[in-house]
């Protein structure tokens, strides 16, 4: 074997400046701009199928809500022949989507409101005081992060019954704030740890008091997080679907979209009303696409600012 | 100064401490104790020891569970992190460079926005979606057009064998987006002198990929594995809205949590449905462990 077809290329057998792939002249070894070309070929194929795969399953939904049952089985790929705006009306009122969808966003306000005002009060305090037990209390929270829910949802429901709170918006609201302030709180110390302290000192001399001081300089000063934070917990608490399941499962009138829409979908199936069932979907998918474009860069560094600790 | 410094903590921190004691530690602590007893919430339960737990030791349905969370917890966070690095990959340095400064490829803010969108929507309201998408007949989206070409339709969540890998394409459906953001931050505070330092050795694009963005990205890749294996543990909304009767055909698709559930909301077995908590505690508590062992090396300063 001869020994020097393992050595590296030397580098004058290299072109001068690999790094500009557009410089005119192609005295190039292995010719780069084609290995550019066709990997970044392949990159764009990959790329669109991906989109395709995103946006054809929703777009098909959308599409299938102004459909009837008969063109929904016999043509899953037809437009439809006119636009039924009766399916909507439908999935509204009979199915409850209405009910579910006003449910969810009060329950998400009441609770992320909460969630937000508890935590950074919790927060603040654990951030910028000294005092006994500080860090059993923090680390108690933190400790929070680790758990899985379905540890706890045996206890945690009769917990709830036993509070009278099995049933209603309020049980489901302090337990949504309880679960999120773990994250809540491990987030917004850090942050609050950040923020200058000589502001405070000044705002103290000047009588300030602690409780005025917080809600007057620190929070305003603490807004980016905050912000982050609460779309955190916003699309977390949207989300959610095991809690409310077993903390609501009896009062009807009371459900979450996620709840009502996985009902009619499981339960409902036999009496096959497939149009509805679409129309439901656009309903629970159409103002989280129409936040997601207004809000899409505060969103996607909201929820990844979360991930990366 | 410091005068009122006690009421005002104890002000701040009462109402938060409360409310998670009494709705989180306290049902935690609880679950060890339910697990020793028998309880089915009618009469008083009665101490079983460890009776619970030997017999989740017996039960085929536990025993699945378990090699359901193996197979998501390898096979998500692979497919998942594999397929995010590659687009991340194209979208931040894939395209040509000017000047220096590494770009990603055409239409890259485009397909950022889009792959992301998944992530908020409701894990449950997607497995409604897909449950449209997969539906065995021609009214299913995938079914209606292999039957228009005259093939056989594909039976994804009827089939015992090919419905956990239905459930677990959706899975990663969702995820994808979000690892491929989280994977360009990640890669945008690299400094760009780097790639064209490999560039000027004359490193290709996938010399590049693995000798330079790999091993910088190592910390971020970390945290990925831990967030996927932790979603892998949890699965409950899609295998309960999308799988056929919840977990099903047959325990093809069951999760602990799914188990949990059943025992205790369904049969209420609320003594062994907690032993089932406790040992899906222990196995999350283990995954990380690992992970963080496992994953341990040096980073790469730079």
């Amino acid at each position: 074997m001869n020994p020097q077809s393992t050595l590296p290329p030397t580098p004058a057998a290299l072109p001068p400046k690999t790094g500009e792939e557009s410089a005119p002249g192609g005295r190039r070894g292995k010719d780069p701009r084609s290995e550019v070309r066709l990997f970044a070929g392949l990159g764009h194929v990959a790329l669109a199928v991906w989109a395709v795969i995103v946006i054809v399953p929703i777009l098909w939904t959308f599409l299938a809500a102004f459909k009837n049952t008969s063109e929904i089985f016999s043509s899953p790929w037809t437009l439809p022949a006119e636009l039924r705006w009766e399916n909507f009306g439908r999935a509204w009122t009979k199915a409850h989507v209405g009910r579910y969808f006003l449910n969810s966003v009060f329950v998400v306000a009441c609770s992320t409101f909460g969630t937000m005002l508890l935590g950074s009060m919790a927060a603040y305090v654990l951030a910028r005081y000294r005092f006994w037990g500080n860090r059993a209390i923090y680390y108690l929270f933190v400790s929070g992060l680790a758990f899985p829910v379905f540890l706890a949802l045996v206890p945690l429901f009769f917990v709830v019954k036993q509070l009278g709170m099995l049933d209603t918006y309020q049980g489901v609201i302090l337990v949504y704030i309880a679960y999120s302030l773990p994250f809540t709180i491990f987030f917004l110390a850090a942050f609050f740890k950040t923020l200058p302290s000589s502001v405070a000192e000044a705002g103290l001399i000047d009588g300030c008091g602690h409780t005025r001081l917080f809600f007057q300089v620190m929070m305003p000063m603490a807004k980016p997080g905050l912000i982050s934070v609460a779309i955190f917990n916003i699309i977390g608490q949207w989300a959610q679907y095991q809690l409310p399941l077993v903390l609501l499962s009896n009062a009807k009138d009371k459900w979450v979209l996620t709840q009502g829409i996985a009902d009619i979908s499981v339960n409902a199936g036999y009496e096959a009303d497939w149009s509805g069932l679409f129309a439901a979907l656009t309903i629970a998918i159409l103002p989280m696409i129409i936040v997601y474009a207004v809000f899409q860069r505060q969103i996607q560094a909201g929820l990844t600012s979360g991930a990366v600790k | 100064m410091r005068h009122g410094k006690y009421p005002f903590v104890v002000g701040f921190l009462f109402a938060p401490v409360a409310l998670y004691v009494t709705f989180v530690i306290w049902p935690y602590a609880q679950a060890f104790q339910i697990s020793m007893t028998n309880w089915r919430g009618l009469s008083a339960p009665q101490w079983v020891g460890f009776d619970n737990y030997r017999r989740l030791l017996d039960d085929g349905a536990f025993w699945k569970a378990v090699q359901h969370h193996g197979v998501l917890l390898l096979a998500l966070p692979l497919i998942t992190i594999a397929i995010a690095l590659f687009f991340a990959f194209l979208l931040n340095v894939g395209g040509k460079s000017s000047g220096g400064q590494r770009q990603g490829v055409w239409g890259a803010k485009f397909y950022r926005v889009v792959f992301f969108f998944p992530q908020v929507l409701a894990v449950a309201i997607i497995a409604v979606l897909f449950q449209m998408v997969y539906r065995p007949n021609e009214s299913g989206l995938i079914n209606g057009v292999l039957m228009k070409l005259g093939l056989d339709p594909i039976l994804f969540l009827v089939e015992p064998n090919l419905a956990l890998w239905s459930i677990l394409a959706v899975l990663v459906w969702q995820a994808v987006g979000f690892y491929v953001v989280l994977f360009s931050a990640g890669m945008a505070s690299i400094p760009g002198e780097i790639y064209e330092a490999a560039e000027m050795d004359g490193a290709s694009r996938v010399t590049l990929f693995f000798r330079v963005t790999l091993p910088l990205l190592w910390d971020t890749l970390q945290v990925a594995w831990v967030y996927l294996g932790i979603a892998a543990f949890d699965a409950f909304a899609i295998v309960a809205v999308l799988s056929v009767d919840g977990g099903g055909p047959d325990g093809a698709t069951t999760v602990l949590a799914m188990e949990i559930y059943r025992n205790a909301f369904v049969y209420s077995k609320y003594g062994y449905a907690s032993a089932m908590g406790v040992a899906l505690f222990f196995l999350t508590l283990t995954f990380a462990a690992l992970t963080l062992r496992l994953t341990k090396r040096e980073s790469v300063e730079y």
